[in-house]
C-alpha cells in the first residue's frame, strides 16, 4: 500500500541536495508525458474546467440553467440549434451540464480541500507516535467511519439535513478524511524509522519539524495520487447523492438530478438522461486517466 | 493463533459499539421533530406527545442511546415510524433480497474480474489487453446508477428479453415455503425450477449494473499485479526451471498477485450494498436498501439505525471473511501475522 | 584454439541483444562470443550492467519481453537454443541448465514451499519416475542434505520467509542440482548475503558442481570470488566479451588494457594506499561508440579502435583477447 521513498540506504544520512525546481518539473513533465492517457485525461480535466468556469460566456444558452420555460422548444432531440437536445420545459441540455461541471468542481475541491489536510496530519500524528494512546483512539475512530461504506455514510448524513450542495459536501467531508488519516498513517510508521527522520531527531529537531518537513513531504506523492483520484470519485458520489434527490435541487442543474429526472422520459427523449450521465463519465474518466498517470510519475526509477 | 483472530474479532466489536454511537447520533440530531413527521400535521399534541414519550424522545440523548442499545442486543430494534412493525420484522423481510443480490454480484465481480486479469496478463500489449483496459475504465467511471439506466433503456424498451422491475413476475406464484427468504434459494428447495428461472432473471440486471465498476477495477489490480509479479526473480526462476507456462500463470504467478485484489474486493462488495440504494429503488426491487433509502428520505429514525446497523455488521463481517482468505493465500499473514515484502 | 566445437556445452557466437525503451533502442550485447567445455567452471566477470546477465539469460531464453536478438546463435550441446521448439526448450530448462539468481530473497516463490517448489522443479525435470510424488519428495529432501542442511524434512514444510538469506540460497543451490544437470549458472549468488556465509555458500556450490560432474557459469563483478571458484575467466566490458583465459594465466598476465585496469582496482594488503579507479565512464547503449567500446577509456586507443570493432585472437595458452594492440605487433 505504502509508496516508500526509493532512495538508496547509503544516501539516506546525506544532507538534502537543493534541488532545481525547474529541472525536476521538466524531469516530471517528461514521465508524465510518457503514458499518452494521462495526457488525454489531462486535457479532458482542463477542457471540462474552461466550459465550467466560462460557462456564461461558452454556453449556447447560458440563462437556462434557472426556471426558464420555452415550450416552443420542449423536448428537442439533438439539432443544430441545441446540440444535445432540450428537456421537457425546452431548456438547452448542453448549457446545463456546462453549469452542472461548476457545481461538481465545487463539491470535489471542496471535499477534498476540507478533508486531506485534517485527515493526512491525523494520520502522520497518529502515526508518528503509534504507541501513544491518542493514536489508538485517533485509529479506532478512523476505524469506525471506515466500517460503512462511504455511500451509505452520506446518504445517511446528508439525508438528515436540508438537501443542498453544501450540505451534501458536508455529509462527503464526514465519510471522507478517514482514507486519508489512513493512508498517512501507514507512511507514517514506516517513515518513522528512515535514518533521515532517526537523525533529524537525534539533532533536536521539534516534532512539528519532523512531522511537516520530514514526514509530510514523503507522503506528497501518495496524498496527490490518491487526491486526483478522488476528485473523480467525490464528483461520482455527489452525482450519485443528487440522483436520489439530496444535493443541489432543481430548478438549479446538477449532473445527478438531470440524469434523475431525465430517466422518467426513458426511451422516448432518451437525450435528456443520457448526455448527462456521458456528461458524469467523462469528467471522472479524465481524473482517472490523470491519476494514473500522476501515480507513475511518482513511482517507478529514473 | 487464535488468539490474534480473537483479538482481532474484539477490534471489530468495538467498532460495531462506535458505529452504534455515530449512527445513533446521525440519527438523533434530525432537525424537526420525527414524531410529528410520523403522525403528521392533523394529529393531536396529545398523541405526538405519547409517540414521543415511546421512542424515548423526552429524555436525554444518553438516557436514549442507553435504552436504544439494551433493546439492540435484544434484537429489538424499536418500531419503524413508517411500516409500523419492528424494524427487526422489516429487516427479515427484506434483507435475503438485498443478499442476494449482493452475493451474486459478488460472484460475478470476483471471478469476472480475476478472470479479465488473467486474460490481460496473458496478452499484455496485444489487442485482448487494451480492450479489456478500454472496458475496465468505462466500468469505473460510470456509476451504478447509470448503467441501471442504461439497462432499463436497453432491456425495458429496445430488446425486452430480462425483467426490469420486481423480484418475480406478476405471473409467478412466491416460493410455497420461505426458508431463507432468498427466492432464488428457496425455489431450488422447493423444486419449482421456472420460479428459480425467473427470480434468477430479475436479479441479473441488478447485479450487473452493481458489480461492473467492482469488476472492472478487480480486474485492473489483478492485471497489475500479475504483471508485476511476472518480472520478479521468483518468476523469472521457475520460468528457468521449465514449469509449463499455463501451470506458472494459473499457479505460481497468479496466487501471490491475488492477494492484494482480496482486500480491494471486500471494499468493493461493501460500496454494492451503497450503491444498492439507489439501484433497487430504480429497479423496484423490494430490499433492505430500497427500504433503507425511503426510511432516509422520511426520517424514519429507527429504521435508518436498524439498516445502518445490519450493513456495518455485513460489512466487518466480509472484512473477516476476506481477512481468512488473504491469510490461507499468504502464509505470511497466517503464520506471522503480517505481510511485510 | 584446437578444442572440437561439438564439445561444448555451450557456445555463444556473435550474439546482438537489444532492448527496446521508452529512449529507444539499448544495444547491450554486441557480438559476444563464448563458450564452455563439459565439466568446467567459467567466471564472467564486469562491472555492473554490462550485460553478464544479459549474455547467461540467452542461454535459457528468459530474456525480457522487450528483447530482440537481431544477430547471433547460443548453441546448447551443438543445438541452437534460438531456433528451439517450445518442447525442445522445456527439456532444455528441465534437465539441461539451471540457473541460481543473485537475491534469493526474491528468487523463491513466498507463497508456495519449499517442498512444493522443489518438487515442481523436479517434475520437470524428466529425470526416470520424477512424475511420482514419492520420488520428488525423495530426491528433494536428498538434495537438501547433500547442502548440508539441518533437518530437510522441516525445511520443506517451510515457506521461504522463514528461512535467512543464507539458507534460501543453499535451497537455491540444492533446487539447481535436485537432479542431474549439464550445466548451472549462478548470477552473483553470494552479492546479496552476508559477508560471513558468502564464502561458505560459494565453497557449496563448488563442491557441489563438481561431484555432480557439472559445468558452471559463475557471474560476479569480484576478481576474487572469480579466482577462487573458476578454471577459467571471461572479462566482459559492456556487452562484448574482451578477455578470456585461465584463472591462473589471466592473473599472472593481462592483455587487454580493461582487464589491466580492472586488476588495478583491487584494493591490496601490501603496496601504497587506495586502489586506482578507471578514469572515463561506461558508454551509453543508445548510442554507443562504433569500433571497440572501451576505446574512449583507453590509454592506447589508436584511429583504428574507433572505428572497428576488435574479435577475439588467441595467443596460446588458453589465453584470447579482442585487442588491436596486439593484432598489430602480429601476436602476443
Amino acid at each position: 500500500m505504502s509508496v516508500r521513498s526509493r532512495a538508496a540506504p547509503d544516501v539516506r544520512m546525506a544532507p538534502r541536495p537543493k534541488r532545481d525546481w525547474g529541472d525536476e518539473a521538466k524531469r516530471l513533465w517528461y514521465k508524465f508525458s510518457l503514458n499518452k492517457a494521462s495526457v488525454i485525461g489531462l486535457c479532458i480535466v482542463l477542457f471540462v474546467l474552461v466550459l465550467a468556469v466560462f460557462q456564461p460566456w461558452l454556453a449556447p444558452y447560458p440563462h437556462h440553467v434557472g426556471a426558464v420555460v420555452d415550450f416552443a422548444n420542449a423536448n428537442r432531440p439533438p439539432c443544430k440549434e441545441y446540440w444535445m437536445g432540450t428537456d421537457t420545459v425546452g431548456r438547452d441540455i448542453m448549457s446545463r451540464i456546462f453549469y452542472a461541471y461548476r457545481g461538481a468542481f465545487t463539491l470535489g475541491l471542496g471535499v477534498l480541500l476540507a478533508t486531506v489536510p485534517l485527515g493526512s496530519i491525523l494520520g502522520l500524528v497518529a502515526g508518528y507516535w503509534k504507541e501513544r494512546w491518542f493514536s489508538t483512539v485517533i485509529m479506532r475512530v478512523t476505524d469506525v467511519f471506515l466500517a460503512l461504506p462511504p455511500m451509505i455514510l452520506a446518504l445517511c448524513v446528508c439525508a438528515i439535513m436540508r438537501p443542498t450542495l453544501f450540505n451534501s459536501m458536508m455529509a462527503m467531508c464526514v465519510a471522507w478524511w478517514p482514507w486519508y488519516t489512513r493512508l498517512t498513517y501507514g507512511m507514517a510508521t514506516s517513515l518513522r524509522n528512515e535514518m533521515y527522520v532517526k537523525s533529524a531527531e537525534l539533532l533536536g529537531a521539534s516534532k512539528s519539524h519532523i512531522i511537516f518537513k520530514e514526514l509530510l513531504p514523503n507522503c506528497y506523492g501518495s496524498i496527490l495520487t490518491k487526491m486526483t483520484l478522488d476528485m473523480g470519485w467525490v464528483i461520482l458520489t455527489g452525482a450519485t447523492l443528487s440522483f436520489v434527490g439530496l444535493g443541489e435541487q432543481p430548478p438549479t442543474p446538477a449532473l445527478g438530478n438531470m440524469v434523475s429526472e431525465g430517466a422518467k422520459y426513458l426511451p422516448a427523449q432518451w437525450w435528456i438522461s443520457i448526455f448527462p450521465a456521458l456528461a458524469i463519465m467523462v469528467i471522472v474518466l479524465g481524473f482517472n486517466l490523470m491519476g494514473d498517470g500522476i501515480k507513475d510519475m511518482l513511482s517507478g526509477e529514473a | 493463533m487464535v488468539l490474534r483472530w480473537l483479538q482481532r474479532i474484539g477490534v471489530y466489536f468495538l467498532v460495531l459499539l462506535g458505529l452504534s454511537i455515530l449512527v445513533f447520533v446521525i440519527a438523533r440530531v434530525i432537525p424537526g421533530d420525527p414524531a410529528r413527521q410520523a403522525l403528521g400535521p392533523r394529529v393531536s399534541e396529545e398523541t405526538v406527545q405519547a409517540l414521543r414519550e415511546k421512542l424515548n424522545l423526552d429524555k436525554p440523548l444518553f438516557t436514549q442511546y442507553v435504552l436504544w442499545f439494551k433493546g439492540a442486543i435484544r434484537l429489538d430494534l424499536g418500531d419503524s415510524l413508517l411500516t409500523r412493525r419492528p424494524v427487526i420484522e422489516d429487516v427479515r423481510r427484506y434483507l435475503p433480497a438485498t443478499l442476494e443480490i449482493v452475493l451474486l454480484s459478488a460472484v460475478f465481480m470476483a471471478a469476472g474480474g480475476i478472470l479479465f486479469g488473467i486474460v490481460a496478463t496473458k496478452y499484455t500489449g496485444k489487442w485482448q489487453d487494451a480492450l479489456i483496459r478500454v472496458l475496465s475504465y468505462l466500468g469505473i467511471v460510470s456509476p451504478p446508477f447509470v448503467w441501471a439506466v442504461l439497462f432499463m433503456l436497453l432491456f425495458g424498451y429496445i430488446i425486452p428479453v430480462l425483467p426490469t422491475t420486481g423480484r418475480i413476475a406478476q405471473s409467478v406464484a412466491a416460493p410455497t415455503r420461505m426458508i431463507t427468504g432468498m427466492y432464488t434459494v428457496d425455489y431450488l428447495l422447493t423444486g419449482n425450477l421456472a420460479g428459480w428461472w425467473d427470480a434468477f432473471k430479475h436479479l441479473l440486471l441488478p447485479s450487473i449494473a452493481l458489480m461492473l465498476g467492482g469488476m472492472a477495477q478487480a480486474a485492473r489490480l489483478t492485471r497489475s499485479n500479475m504483471v508485476e509479479n511476472s518480472m520478479k526473480d521468483y518468476i523469472q526462476a521457475q520460468q528457468a526451471y521449465g514449469v509449463p507456462e499455463k501451470k506458472l500463470l494459473y499457479k505460481y504467478l497468479l496466487k501471490p498477485s491475488l492477494i492484494p485484489t482480496i482486500s480491494i474486493l471486500a471494499l468493493d462488495i461493501a460500496a454494492v450494498f451503497g450503491n444498492a440504494f439507489l439501484v433497487e429503488n430504480l429497479f423496484n426491487y423490494p430490499g433492505l436498501s430500497r427500504y433503507g433509502l425511503s426510511a432516509m428520505l422520511n426520517k424514519d429514525i429507527n429504521a435508518i439505525s436498524g439498516v445502518v446497523m445490519v450493513f456495518g455488521l455485513i460489512f466487518i463481517l466480509v472484512n473477516i471473511l476476506s481477512d481468512m482468505v488473504v491469510a490461507w493465500l499468504d502464509p505470511r499473514v497466517r503464520l506471522m501475522g503480517g505481510a511485510d515484502v | 584454439m584446437s578444442v572440437a566445437a561439438d564439445s561444448f556445452v555451450v557456445q555463444i557466437k556473435d550474439l546482438h541483444v537489444e532492448y527496446k525503451t521508452y529512449a529507444g533502442m539499448v544495444k547491450v550485447l554486441n557480438g559476444v562470443n563464448f563458450h564452455v567445455d563439459a565439466g568446467e567452471k567459467v567466471a564472467i566477470v564486469g562491472e555492473t550492467g554490462c550485460g553478464k546477465t544479459t549474455t547467461v539469460k540467452s542461454i535459457l531464453r528468459i530474456l525480457p519481453r522487450n528483447s530482440r536478438i537481431p544477430k547471433g546463435e547460443v548453441l546448447f550441446k551443438g543445438e541452437n537454443v534460438l531456433k528451439m521448439t517450445p518442447a525442445q526448450v522445456r527439456i532444455l530448462r528441465g534437465s539441461g541448465v539451471s540457473m541460481i539468481f543473485q537475491d534469493p530473497t526474491m528468487s523463491l516463490n513466498p507463497v508456495f514451499t519449499i517442498g512444493e517448489q522443489m518438487m515442481e522443479v523436479i517434475r520437470n525435470s524428466g529425470s526416470p519416475g520424477a512424475e511420482k510424488r514419492e520420488v520428488q519428495q525423495e530426491l528433494a529432501v536428498m538434495a537438501l542434505r547433500e547442502t548440508a542442511m539441518p533437518d530437510p524434512e522441516r525445511i520443506m514444510l517451510s515457506y521461504p520467509f522463514q528461512l535467512s538469506g543464507g539458507m534460501r540460497q543453499r535451497v537455491c543451490i540444492a533446487m539447481s542440482l535436485s537432479t542431474p544437470r549439464d550445466m548451472v549458472i549462478a548470477d552473483e549468488p553470494t552479492t546479496n548475503l552476508d559477508v560471513t556465509i558468502q564464502d561458505q555458500v560459494l565453497k557449496l556450490l563448488k563442491e557441489r558442481v563438481e561431484s555432480k560432474h557439472s559445468s558452471l557459469i559463475l557471474i560476479t563483478h569480484s576478481l576474487g570470488v572469480a579466482r577462487e571458484t573458476s578454471d577459467r575467466i571471461y572479462v566482459m566490458y559492456a556487452g562484448n566479451m574482451v578477455e578470456t583465459a585461465p584463472t591462473k594465466e589471466l592473473f599472472g598476465e593481462q592483455l587487454h588494457p580493461y582487464t589491466q585496469a580492472l586488476m588495478r582496482c583491487i584494493p591490496r594488503l601490501s603496496g601504497g594506499g587506495v586502489a586506482e579507479g578507471i578514469p572515463g565512464r561506461i558508454p551509453n547503449y543508445l548510442t554507443p561508440p562504433e569500433g571497440c567500446r572501451f576505446a574512449p577509456r583507453c590509454p592506447h586507443a589508436m584511429e583504428r579502435c574507433r572505428s572497428e570493432k576488435p574479435e577475439f585472437i588467441a595467443c596460446g595458452n588458453g589465453h584470447m583477447v579482442a585487442c588491436f594492440l596486439y593484432d598489430e605487433k602480429g601476436g602476443c
